[in-house]
């Protein structure tokens, strides 16, 4: 439970960098990926990383595309767009700022 | 733009649910690859609706998608009752389409703003004469030495400006042989710089081009004309034409849009207004120019209204002395005009308003009927609306589907009503002119047209549209679903039908009035036999002396074919007149004028207008000297005794006096109208020099205008310099004055079936339904013993009484609102029995015939079949 907890409101940032690294990945790659790199700490609800892909598609962070993969079935493959590139300098370096401050706090008080 | 997909998305609704169906299954099967368990995969996923129903919400417009489904779902519905819909549409459509159609007339007649710089400060002068009656008369003309001293006086606060009334004229490019016509107005110089009207070729006026009498003959063309006449010709500029002994020059050509001042009339050629004959700009006894005042910027009208008065009143003082009869009470006003002056608008202005609400309220009996369809299908649809809304369904959700299937009715409607706007519009404004004198009225589709459009079809889905919505989203899902209550619409229906009657009553009322006054109109007595006869207007260059009018008159007489032929200065009921006061024994004249015609010896005989004392005129008689009367002027001025062998005296400005003796006595001719009680008529010898004037042509032929051509032919060979500038039949020139009448009622009396046809297909609905609905209740009632005349009693009873009470109210409104129509009537009453029995009968008469397949319906009811099926 305080797994998927700890994602609320940086799902976005996790999705974006993962596909900064490794492009043209689904829905299930990028699963898999954050469950890899997170050391199989994070890991999102299954289901709503879609909702969060399709939103991210819309807003042209992101841009999708099927593919037939090897196996015969068709799989829609995600990749970073411009936008999506700046969102995530941006989301990063936020990111940053707000845990060195909370960082501080946890450390002083 | 993101926005842009997420509506196209709505559009590929199926599409996207697949795909993202697709994806998720994909996520699925790529689990159970990697050796995961299905069931723990698909547990892991978390509900597969939910989160496809979140992605397809974040990639489309949802409430955009919920109309998208309500419109296709909607339009099913009119697919699944084809004949329904279809007669609903067109009912609706012929309704939107007159409303259409006369909006487009009124706003191009009355409220459209002429194509001009700033005509929201376009203003009108306008004088209002208290007459000898009492009776406030207005007039829009002026003399032009006042309006000189006037436009000096507000120089500084507005511009005035000076036009004439927009005049037929003959002129020619080449020879005399080649004479046409053209709408020909005088204007001000500087109209064109004020109204910001730019040349299209050449040049326009400018303030220099009008400074003195006689001195600019210079003619500006419309571009109407000039794409017409010259086919935009650009070698226009510098041609000249003639018209009578005067020869323009043409400077330019004006911008597209502007046609005059008139709406009804499309001025062909301006002239400036120095250019005037007659000494007009001198004169101070010559009404003649319309003045518009376009005021500057930040101006009020009440400053410039004050400025002008005194100016009026001192120039009306002035004149007072020197008239026979002056008005001395005489108010200037300032009018706000922006669409335009004209006669047209004067004489069709309430006719036009009157057919707009006839159409208004044939538009309200259609939605009316719409309306009793769509209750009665969102009746039968409750445990559709019921099963909705125990699923889930909000309320405003069933609003929007019944509101979006009416506007699927209305769209239809409004674009088929547009058509048929567009097509009847310039119908009817061609039954508004008569052939020589066409009236032609702008009708662009401009955004005006459309935006009225629009608000029509808006209009209409709220009016019949909005309460069965509302009804269907106040659906209660229990009671819907148990068996439903079948009574809930039966107030509303009642109170549509009961508006129906009175809206139908209303029009079949209107109907009826303009009807009896066309009837009464046109069987109005003349005075004078108008069959066979033909009006032969011929026009000279110089004046030319009598015995050279009687010369051609006598060529004439040689054609075959011709009866008898007469002479006269213009035909009687032509528009042309003149008049006078009269004097008897020196005393001074009365209020009363007479009206005066020049005519030959023989025209008394032609016209058959009877001679009831006394003797014709005579050849040998002379001018001013011999005079008939008619008994008018008798009664008028003589106290109704024999006057042959009486003088009487003209009296002319400055005090001059002709006499004239009285050698015969005829009988009453309409000269000018074909309402007001005949006039006073002296008519006088032809024997002047005469540069116009008419020959009156009996013909042995039942139609006259067959000879038209061989006339048109014979009256230059007769004499070289004579030309015919005009040939009308004098029935033409009678009808003329019934024509606005005749229109009037042949539109109200084609309303008047529509609106009948429309409320009686509704109360045929309303009945049909009823029956349906209780047909249980009727069979019981049957197998019981019921007489067939008490199930017909029961039937129509609460409907007729529904009528009834439409109908007292529609006569009701009939008579209060009678006084708006009251300037187009012609001896009727409101409360004439006939007209009020007109409405009542028809009215009665529809609704039987209407209730009769209903009455035969619930009578045949077999009970024992219908209990078996229940």
């Amino acid at each position: 439970m305080a797994r998927t907890d700890s994602l609320q409101g940086s799902l976005d940032l996790l999705v974006l960098k993962i596909l900064s690294r490794r492009p043209r990945l689904h829905g299930y790659a990028i699963m898999s990926a954050l469950k890899e790199f997170s050391g199989d700490v994070l890991r999102a609800d299954e289901g709503s990383l879609y909702p969060a892909l399709h939103r991210m598609e819309e807003n042209r962070r992101i841009h999708a595309e099927w593919i037939t993969k090897d196996t015969g079935r068709r799989a829609r493959v995600y990749e970073l767009a411009a936008a999506g590139k700046k969102q995530l300098v941006d989301e990063e370096s936020r990111w940053h700022t707000v845990t060195s401050a909370v960082n501080r706090v946890l450390r002083t008080v | 733009m993101p926005l842009w997909s997420r509506i196209a998305n709505v559009f590929r609704g199926d599409r996207l649910s697949r795909d993202i169906e697709e994806e998720i299954q994909s996520h699925i099967a790529e689990a159970v690859t990697e050796g995961r368990d299905p069931g723990e995969a698909r547990r892991a996923f978390g509900s597969v609706l939910s989160h496809r129903e979140k992605s397809r919400d974040i990639r489309l417009i949802p409430w955009l998608e919920s109309l998208y489904a309500d419109a296709v779902f909607g339009w099913r519905q009119l697919l699944k009752r084809k004949v329904t819909s279809a007669a609903a549409v067109l009912s609706l459509a012929l309704a939107i389409g007159s409303c259409d159609a006369a909006f487009r007339l009124i706003d191009a007649m009355l409220w459209r703003p002429l194509p001009i710089a700033a005509p929201e400060r376009l203003y009108v002068l306008s004088r209002e004469v208290a007459g000898p009656d009492g009776k406030v008369l207005a007039s829009d003309n002026f003399e032009y030495p006042m309006f000189r001293q006037m436009r000096a006086q507000v120089k500084d606060q507005a511009e005035l400006i000076a036009v004439s009334n927009a005049d037929h004229i003959d002129l020619t490019y080449g020879a005399d042989q080649e004479t046409e016509k053209a709408y020909q107005q005088y204007v001000s110089g500087w109209m064109f710089h004020s109204f910001g009207i730019r040349p299209a070729l050449g040049r326009v006026f400018t303030e220099n081009d009008d400074l003195t009498p006689s001195a600019h003959s210079y003619a500006v063309l419309s571009y109407d004309y000039w794409k017409r006449r010259f086919a935009e010709d650009p070698k226009v500029v510098g041609r000249t034409f003639r018209t009578g002994n005067e020869v323009y020059q043409i400077v330019g050509v004006a911008e597209v849009p502007f046609t005059g001042t008139e709406p009804g009339t499309v001025t062909d050629i301006f002239l400036p207004t120095m250019m005037m004959k007659n000494n007009a700009i001198v004169r101070s006894d010559y009404q003649w120019i319309l003045t518009f005042v376009h005021l500057k910027p930040g101006v009020s009208v009440a400053l410039v209204r004050e400025k002008l008065r005194p100016i009026f009143r001192a120039f009306v003082e002035e004149r007072a002395k020197l008239s026979v009869n002056p008005l001395r009470d005489q108010r200037l006003e300032v009018n706000h005009v922006s669409a335009g002056v004209s006669g047209l608008q004067r004489r069709y202005r309430t006719a036009l308003l009157v057919l707009g609400g006839l159409v208004m309220l044939v538009l309200l009996i259609s939605c009316a009927n719409v309306a009793n369809l769509m209750t009665a299908q969102a009746t039968a649809r409750q445990r559709e609306m019921a099963l909705r809304v125990s699923i889930g369904a909000g309320r405003w959700r069933l609003v929007q589907l019944v509101v979006i299937e009416c506007s699927w009715l209305a769209l239809f409607a409004a674009a088929i009503g547009a058509c048929f706007g567009a097509w009847a519009a310039p119908l009817v404004v061609g039954m508004i002119g008569t052939p020589e004198n066409a009236v032609r009225l702008m009708l662009p589709a401009d955004w005006r047209v459309l935006g009225f459009g629009v608000a029509i079809a808006l209009g209409c889905t709220i009016l019949f549209g909005l309460a069965p919505a509302l009804r269907a989203s106040r659906v209660k899902p229990v009671s819907a679903l148990k068996g439903g209550s079948p009574h809930l619409r039966a107030r509303m229906m009642r109170l549509l039908i009961a508006s129906q009657v009175a809206f139908c009553v209303l029009v079949v009322f209107a109907a009826g009035l303009f009807i009896a006054t066309s009837d009464r109109l046109s069987h109005q007595h003349t005075g004078f036999a108008a069959e066979r006869l033909l009006t032969v207007e011929t026009v000279t260059p110089q004046p030319q002396a009598e015995p050279l009018w009687s010369q051609v008159a006598d060529s004439l007489r040689a054609v075959p074919g011709v009866e008898a032929v007469a002479l006269c200065e213009w035909p009687l009921l032509t528009g042309g007149s003149w008049n006078g006061f009269i004097s008897v024994n020196g005393a001074a004249p009365g209020p009363a004028a007479s009206y005066f015609l020049s005519v030959s010896p023989e025209w008394r005989e032609l016209m058959k207008i009877p001679l009831l004392e006394g003797r014709d005129l005579r050849a040998s008689d002379k001018l001013p000297g011999s005079a008939l009367v008619n008994q008018a002027f008798a009664r008028q001025y003589l106290g109704g005794e024999n006057p042959v062998g009486r003088s009487f005296d003209v009296v002319l400005n400055e005090g001059r006096r002709d006499r004239y003796q009285i050698v015969g006595l005829v009988g009453d001719a309409r000269y000018r109208d074909m309402r007001e009680p005949m006039k006073p008529t002296a008519y006088f010898l032809f024997q002047a020099d005469y540069s116009r004037a008419t020959f009156m042509i009996r013909t042995v032929s039942q139609n006259p205008l067959a000879m038209a051509s061989a006339l048109r032919l014979e009256v230059p060979r007769a004499r070289p310099g004579f030309r015919v500038s005009n040939i009308r039949t004098q029935t033409a020139l009678i009808e003329q004055h019934t024509g606005r009448e005749k229109l009037l009622s042949m539109l109200a009396l084609f309303f008047g079936v529509v609106a009948l046809s429309l409320a009686g297909v509704g109360l045929y609905g309303v009945l049909d339904y009823s029956v349906l609905q209780r047909r249980r209740e009727i069979g019981i009632r049957i197998a019981i013993g019921a007489q067939a005349t008490d199930i017909a009693g029961r039937v129509i009873t609460d409907v007729f009484a529904m009528v009834l009470a439409g109908l007292s109210a529609g006569i009701i409104s009939g008579i209060a609102s009678i006084r708006f129509v009251e300037t187009l009537l012609f001896e009727v009453k409101a409360t004439d029995v006939g007209v009020l029995a007109l409405p009542a009968v028809t009215i009665l008469a529809v609704s039987l015939l209407a209730a009769m397949p209903a009455v035969a319906r619930a009578v045949r009811i077999d009970p024992a079949a219908m209990l078996r099926s229940e």
